[in-house]
């Protein structure tokens, strides 16, 4: 008998807005090639065509609701987010309320043994269907509030629902020993209920190895070297830290390009952050590049770097290391557990990052040798071996 | 009549401190850290006096009193000695004691334990001299056997050793080099016509030095009485003991057994009646040349590769040694004492070893021992300090 999982989560390649989506691909994907019957159930209505569903989960079903969200708006910016997303509730919570609903009514029609739900947004589902069918839930810490929010103002309403969620849960599962340590230190959770599964990539979630850049190239004929930053705007992602650098590193090295490329809601302080340090000619802003956008993006970088100020695990750093590109993180970071070919430093110290960057775009042989180990090491942090990991904690609680 | 000899080597580098890109042309001082890290050489030569130097030195002058036989032989490189002497008296003065006994052989290296028969063999010879005059005046006696850096040997350092008049030189006694010779005989090196070449038993020797605190080992626990027997089923003239002298007590820890494990192997070992102990030079004039051996690449006591690539096999390695060694004659030109010092104190191997990425992708991250926290982040540091070094080459010319 396969075990069947009736999982909720909020986004999914190609329509996520972060790493999120990503997660969820790569996990439900391999979960499945370990025999394991996934029942994916979306709160908005997509344009996935069953196809490419069974492509990707061979027999599995994917359900799906209408609903405008993504997966990291805040309840601030929701209400307000222009045309064409107020379909359905007024806010936020409306949503996730409505979510919940369908969670149990999925719970009554489905055959299942166990519940699967991926951060606050799909846990009021979650923990309906829990309580209707009395099957085991698992909670898949991506992010908590204290992440999104960068630490500061958590949303009061979020934080409970995340902390009845990890407490009516059975197990609990954290991305890193990073987020680990939050969950037991700002929720309460006692330490042995909680494993970490670090995030993985494979070919069905990573960047496309591209020989060439085609759109970049003049650029980087002209002796540009390009510095990427890839990731949502947000306090959390440390752009600020980002353009920081970026004006001290200039003042040593003229010819280097900072590129931000994601969206969220620092996006216009940061273009102003920019001018007000004087280096707006040497920074660019792309917005949110999807496929092979992104893809160019990655393969036009000297070096991707993370400065995040409190990142559960950053899947772009794996990806930019996939593509054998240099990397800088922050230690504030899960993926700084796993990884030893990058280089790591405090989100905060301007100085080192500075320096960081400086090196590895004045010395060939440690660009390519920390661009050739990363590619080595990324190639062996799959989704598999994270499966692996949840499916034998699936296993202790179904048996 | 069969014999074991016992050749230890003693080395402490002078680690770069992390120097930063803007120390460059600010601070000639690489390798005075002094915060509370393995960077900082005088903690790491106290920490390691006291776990290691002292307690076994003072164990090893007991045994040579209570067995007369008993023999061995040290190799302390020059910056070892000169650390010693100013951070670790009392080891220092327990390692005369131990050589007064008459029991011990002193061997000859490079003073900055350096891979400069491979660069640059005039400044080879100069250190190699300045090596003999510290041991003289130390301990009062010449060195007449010698060992290269890491054990790394070929055909060519055999032939320097015969004409420098040395009567022996040691290496490593890898299987696929030696065929079906053993490494329980002496042998002498292709091209030579006197001088003997005595190597490495590396599966007895690794089991002390390497495997002796492994529990996955099976052999684990390892008792003297166990150990004792297989030297006892080991067939040859001699079996050649050699390891890092810090494995007593600092590679493996006290409360791994491993100094009463050397307490009790003299017993053993003198239990089987015509077993006994010698030093290299006794091995020497006591046994026959067996035979020829062509080494014509070099092999070191590294890893399973057995050759330099530990040091100089990733671009970044070659691109520091390259850029060191190319400053030679304009150091030498200068006459300025200091600057010759630091030149030299930056051949040391280890700096090299540290930037080692071999097996870094592997996720293993004890496979290699460092003080920094990545090899691109030990290269960062050497390739500033050397910058800086430059610099000031340029500037004393200048004056």
């Amino acid at each position: 008998m396969k075990t069947r999982v009736l999982m909720f989560g909020w986004e999914f390649p190609p329509f996520n807005s972060g790493g999120l989506g990503v997660a969820c691909l790569g996990l439900t994907r391999a979960l499945s090639s370990l025999g394991m019957e996934i029942i994916f159930v979306m709160p908005k209505k997509l344009d996935i065509r069953a196809p490419w569903a069974r492509i990707l989960f061979g027999d599995n079903v994917i359900e799906s609701f209408n609903s405008p969200l993504t997966a990291y708006i805040t309840s601030k910016s929701y209400g307000s987010d222009g045309a064409g997303h107020a379909l359905y509730g007024s806010d936020l919570f409306t949503e996730v309320e409505r979510y919940g609903e369908f969670g149990r009514r999925m719970a009554k029609e489905e055959q299942f043994d166990v519940i699967y739900a991926h951060d606050w947004l799909s846990f009021k589902a979650g923990l309906a269907a829990q309580h209707v069918s009395r099957k085991p839930l698992v909670v898949h810490i991506h992010a908590t509030e204290f992440d999104r929010t960068g630490g500061s103002s958590i949303n009061q309403s979020v934080y409970d629902i995340e902390k009845e969620a990890m407490e009516k849960a059975d197990a609990v599962v954290a991305v890193s020993e990073f987020t680990k340590s939050i969950i037991t230190e700002k929720y309460g959770i006692p330490a042995e209920k909680i494993s970490v599964v670090y995030n993985g990539i494979d070919e069905t979630t990573a960047p496309e190895r591209l020989e060439e850049v085609t759109r970049l190239r003049a650029l980087k004929r002209s002796g540009q070297r390009i510095v990427l930053f890839l990731g949502r705007i947000t306090l959390q992602k440390g752009p600020d830290y980002f353009l920081r650098t970026a004006q001290r590193v200039l003042e040593h090295d003229k010819d280097v390009l900072f590129v931000v490329s994601g969206s969220g809601d620092l996006e216009a302080d940061m273009m102003a952050f920019a001018g007000d340090l004087g280096i707006a000619q040497n920074v660019f802003f792309t917005g949110f590049l999807h496929g092979k956008d992104r893809d160019e993006m990655y393969a036009a970088a000297d070096l991707f770097v993370m400065p995040s100020v409190s990142e559960p695990f950053g899947i772009a750093a794996l990806e930019a290391m996939r593509m054998g590109k240099p990397v800088l993180i922050s230690k504030q970071s899960g993926i700084a557990e796993v990884v030893n070919n990058a280089l790591k430093v405090d989100f905060w110290d301007v100085e080192k990052m500075t320096e960081s960057i400086l090196s590895i775009l004045n010395s060939p042989a440690l660009r390519y040798s920390l661009g050739e180990q990363a590619k080595l090491e990324a190639d062996r942090i799959t989704w598999d071996k994270a499966a692996t990991k949840v499916s034998g904690i699936i296993h202790d609680l179904v048996t | 009549m069969k014999s074991v000899c016992f050749y230890f080597q003693v080395h402490q580098p002078y680690r770069v401190k992390r120097y930063r890109l803007f120390d460059v042309g600010n601070d000639p001082e690489y390798f005075n850290d002094r915060s509370e890290i393995d960077l900082n050489n005088r903690r790491v030569m106290e920490k390691v006096a006291q776990k290691s130097y002292i307690p076994a030195t003072s164990l090893l002058l007991e045994l040579l009193h209570r067995h007369p036989e008993l023999r061995v032989s040290f190799s302390f490189s020059g910056v070892a000695l000169e650390q010693m002497e100013r951070y670790a008296p009392d080891a220092l003065n327990l390692f005369k004691q131990a050589f007064d006994t008459g029991q011990v052989e002193i061997l000859g290296e490079t003073y900055y334990h350096s891979l400069a028969f491979f660069y640059s063999l005039p400044e080879f010879e100069r250190q190699v001299t300045k090596h003999r005059e510290a041991v003289r005046r130390i301990f009062g006696v010449w060195p007449r056997v010698f060992r290269n850096t890491e054990l790394s040997y070929n055909n060519e350092v055999g032939k320097w050793a015969e004409d420098a008049g040395y009567t022996g030189v040691l290496a490593e006694g890898w299987d696929p080099i030696l065929g079906w010779r053993s490494p329980n005989h002496v042998y002498r090196p292709k091209g030579t016509e006197r001088i003997a070449l005595l190597l490495k038993n590396y599966r007895l020797s690794d089991d002390i030095a390497f495997r002796f605190s492994s529990r996955d080992w099976s052999e684990w626990p390892l008792t003297a009485e166990k150990y004792g027997e297989w030297l006892r089923a080991t067939d040859g003239d001699i079996v050649n003991l050699f390891m890092d002298y810090e494995t007593f007590g600092e590679h493996q820890w006290e409360d791994t057994g491993i100094l009463s494990f050397l307490e009790q192997l003299p017993q053993e070992i003198l239990k089987t009646p015509g077993t006994t102990f010698k030093t290299p030079s006794e091995v020497i004039t006591h046994y026959e040349q067996k035979d020829e051996v062509d080494m014509p690449h070099i092999v070191t006591w590294a890893d399973t590769d057995r050759d330099l690539t530990a040091w100089v096999g990733n671009p970044m390695q070659k691109a520091a040694i390259e850029n060191l060694y190319a400053l030679e004659d304009t150091i030498l030109m200068r006459n300025d004492h200091k600057l010759l010092e630091d030149w030299r104190k930056l051949q040391t191997s280890d700096h090299f070893y540290y930037m080692c990425t071999k097996w870094s992708a592997d996720g293993d991250v004890h496979a290699y021992f460092s003080p920094y926290e990545s090899p691109y982040d030990a290269y960062i540091a050497y390739m500033n300090a050397l910058s800086d070094l430059r610099l000031r080459v340029g500037q004393t010319h200048k004056r």
